[in-house]
């Protein structure tokens, strides 16, 4: 099936599939390409794996499948053998010769590249056994195991495109959102507002040209799970466009995406051209009357622009300050037509509700959200990586059973939902289910989806600092209580971690971070004081410690650590005193050595190189 | 000379705003020269004013010509956690550029921060010229660019 034709109407797109199923390959090897793993040099994994099979005489019955992300970015590169599901990490360029040797031609595994499970203390085979993905609900993740990204034909061969040709053949639009009110999805750009509420309102609207736009600005730090649905599976985010575009009765959708996202720019490009080709984009696309094309923006690095109206202002080339509402953009958007913003995770999750229908959909989920999140579990987590979870599931099984707990073995301090909007929650909160109003009324937020996991060698005050000198810095401007606001609670935060702080500094960023939350215009000034209320909130302790005991608890604020050697533990080795840039460091050889005050810059440089980690910053 | 009329837009795919031809002057120059976006305005009838407005409100625009090599310091909230900020500060020491970042007097190296790069399992992250570097640390940091770059 190398050359794909125009599929002029659903007959064609029918015949092309039940082509695909007798044609169906059982056998194959995935390996993942997506950013994380390459890091790890999975590119040259995949290319050895296409050489070795290709000497063998296997590369045409077993194709090689570079995937997006797999998930679990923890054990990269990972490379899964079909149909067994063998889950094989940190595979390099060596080890490809004996996979394909022992499992790819003997059907044998290969223990020592298992993964192994530190609980049970065994190892596990297959993909699915594994504790990380078991409690997953991978709905949208999972098809990233099974396609390669680069080609339509494995979309299609997942039952891709189907529920664009049921919408746009067998439903009005009025059905297609009734369907996907009833799935109870709602947005997963971090607001959370209806989706078929949000496209009914477009609907409604009799004016010829409207916009859909997909909100690929990922801007919260610490997330990554849009970049991951684009660059493993960009034709579901179409597919979920186009069948918002005939709800909406809009036939022009654009993909507005971050710059800092080459890849998965890439791929979206690749992938709008494929379904170009095959007629899913165009003119009386599936001879259903409808047409529908899509074109992309990038975004020139503005976090604010994630902000939909900012976006909106972005795309139109100009400066992506938010816009005043009323009127909203579903009345007067893009170029003043009715538009409709949707987040990449959202509109995957549309074919899925067309296909499966509103109930199966929304059997995984809570009672006011239906369908599953991703979240982005990073920081101090053990098992750093993408997890898919059924939305309401508690925060502590997502930690521990999925994360498997803290990194080091170390003691969970905070969570951090939400990114810049959200706030931190402490360890005792970890009970609350991962769902839009528990979070909110928790003093966090649900956000797109990242999730921070802190250890007690995190300081909640230079936490909150980095928030806000991120937004500061991300502040567009246009609101003074934002754009002042944020910048002075910024200066009492470093006045706490300098040490230098009083009492009543506390009031005053508490009152501050009020204002700034009544006050802005947008929702990412209104939530912009959460991390810095949420820490005061749930860890005043530890701002009280460095403004009355000039102490930081975790040892990580600069003017109030010093970092020494423990005099019983050196060996006298020398390496620190090497590695110092300061020349800060003295002592003979094979005697304890101690670091003169005065001049430790405290850059902690000592304390990696120390081979006996006698060195330690408190 | 090269001009943003050099803009590729292959098949249609990109849309068109004043903000697209920018990004096509800095992929070609490296930087937004001052020439440039005068002819941008004049070419386009906007005002420069108002081309000014925007390079200096979307981060990934550079008013300065940059160094032939480019390191970017991941500083997302993952990479924080695990010490990005260390990292650029050692950076920014060896390199001899101000707490912000810059250009290295010799033009060879422009430090960087960005705000993530979404690949949060190897923090912290830096990329030198488009490759990507995992689990670097300060001392690492120091020995890259004095050994490999120096």
């Amino acid at each position: 099936m190398n050359a794909l034709g125009l599929l002029r109407d659903v007959k064609e797109l029918k015949r092309l599939k039940s082509e695909l199923k007798k044609e169906k390959r059982e056998k194959f090897v995935s390996v993942c390409g997506d950013t994380g793993c390459s890091v790890w040099d999975s590119k040259k994994v995949d290319e050895v794996f296409r050489r070795v099979l290709e000497e063998k005489g296997l590369s045409e019955e077993i194709p090689v499948k570079s995937t997006g992300c797999l998930g679990f970015c923890e054990c990269g590169p990972v490379v899964i053998v079909f149909p067994e599901e063998i889950f094989y990490q940190k595979v390099n360029e060596e080890d490809v010769e004996e996979i394909v040797e022992e499992t790819v031609v003997k059907g044998k595994v290969v223990e020592r590249l298992l993964y192994h499970d530190p609980r049970e203390d065994k190892k596990i085979v297959k993909a699915s056994d594994i504790p990380f993905y078991k409690k997953q609900v991978r709905n949208l993740l999972g098809d990233n195991w099974l396609i390669d990204p680069g080609s339509i034909v494995d979309y299609f061969s997942r039952e891709g495109y189907a529920a664009a040709a049921k919408a746009f053949t067998e439903m009005s639009p009025e059905e297609v959102i009734n369907e996907i009110k009833e799935a109870r999805l709602r947005g997963r750009g971090g607001a959370g507002f209806p989706t078929g509420v949000k496209w009914e309102e477009c609907f409604t609207k009799n004016v010829e040209n409207k916009y859909i736009i997909c909100n690929a600005d990922e801007g919260d730090p610490g997330a990554f799970m849009d970049r991951s649905i684009l660059e493993g599976n960009p034709h579901s985010v179409l597919e979920g466009m186009m069948i918002g575009g005939y709800a909406t009765g809009s036939n022009h959708g654009i993909v507005y995406i971050r710059e800092e996202y080459p890849t998965a720019l890439e791929k979206v490009k690749n992938a709008i051209l494929k379904a170009r080709e095959t007629g899913m984009l165009g003119e009386n696309i599936l001879n259903s009357g409808f047409d529908f094309d899509i074109t992309v923006s990038v975004g020139a690095g503005a976090f604010v622009c994630g902000e939909t109206s900012a976006l909106v202002n972005s795309i139109e080339g100009k400066v992506g300050e938010p816009r005043q509402k009323p009127p909203h953009l579903a009345e007067k958007g893009l170029y003043g037509k009715p538009t409709v913003v949707n987040n990449v995770e959202t509109l995957a999750n549309v074919p899925r509700i067309i296909r499966w229908g509103a109930e199966e959909f929304a059997r995984a989920g809570s009672k006011n959200s239906g369908g599953t999140k991703i979240f982005s579990l990073v920081g101090k987590i053990r098992n750093t990586g993408l997890v898919e979870v059924p939305l309401g599931l508690p925060l502590r099984e997502i930690i521990y059973e999925i994360g498997g707990g803290i990194k080091g073995g170390g003691h969970l301090k905070a969570v951090q939902t939400g990114g810049p909007s959200g706030g931190c929650l402490p360890g005792y909160m970890l009970d609350i289910p991962t769902d839009f109003e528990e979070l909110d009324a928790a003093g966090s937020m649900m956000g797109s989806g990242g999730m921070i996991v802190m250890d007690y060698g995190t300081c909640m005050v230079e936490f909150s600092r980095y928030f806000l000198s991120f937004l500061s810095g991300e502040s567009c401007g246009k609101c003074f209580s934002c754009r002042e606001g944020i910048y002075r609670m910024l200066e009492i935060v470093e006045e706490v971690a300098a040490g230098t702080a009083t009492l009543s500094h506390l009031d005053l960023l508490e009152e501050l971070g009020e204002m700034v939350k009544n006050t802005t215009m947008c929702g990412l000034g209104k939530t912009s004081a959460n991390p810095v209320l949420s820490t005061l909130k749930f860890f005043k302790g530890e701002y009280l410690a460095h403004i009355m005991e000039n102490r930081c608890p975790a040892g990580v604020c600069r003017a109030l650590v010093t970092v020494f050697i423990n005099q019983e533990l050196c060996s006298g080795c020398g390496v620190c005193r090497k590695k110092c840039p300061e020349e800060a460091i003295t002592g003979e050889k094979k005697e304890p050595h101690y670091i003169e005050k005065a001049l430790c810059s405290k850059c902690g440089i000592c304390i990696e190189s120390c081979p006996e980690e006698a060195i330690t910053r408190a | 000379m090269k001009t943003f009329c050099h803009c590729n837009n292959h098949y249609g795919l990109e849309n068109s705003s004043i903000i697209l031809f920018m990004q096509n002057i800095q992929r070609n120059c490296g930087y937004l020269p001052e020439d440039e976006l005068k002819r941008l305005a004049d070419n386009t009838g906007t005002p420069l004013m108002d081309i000014y407005s925007i390079a200096t409100f979307y981060k990934s625009f550079k008013l300065e010509p940059q160094g032939e090599h480019t390191i970017t310091v991941c500083t997302g909230t993952a990479c924080h956690l695990r010490g990005s900020g260390e990292v650029f500060e050692e950076m920014a020491a060896v390199l001899g550029v101000g707490s912000g970042g810059g250009t290295s007097e010799d033009g060879k190296y422009t430090l960087e921060k960005v705000n993530c790069l979404g690949a949060c399992a190897l923090a912290p992250l830096i990329v030198i010229d488009g490759h990507y570097h995992g689990n670097v640390t300060p001392g690492k940091a120091r020995e890259m660019i004095e050994e490999h770059y120096k």
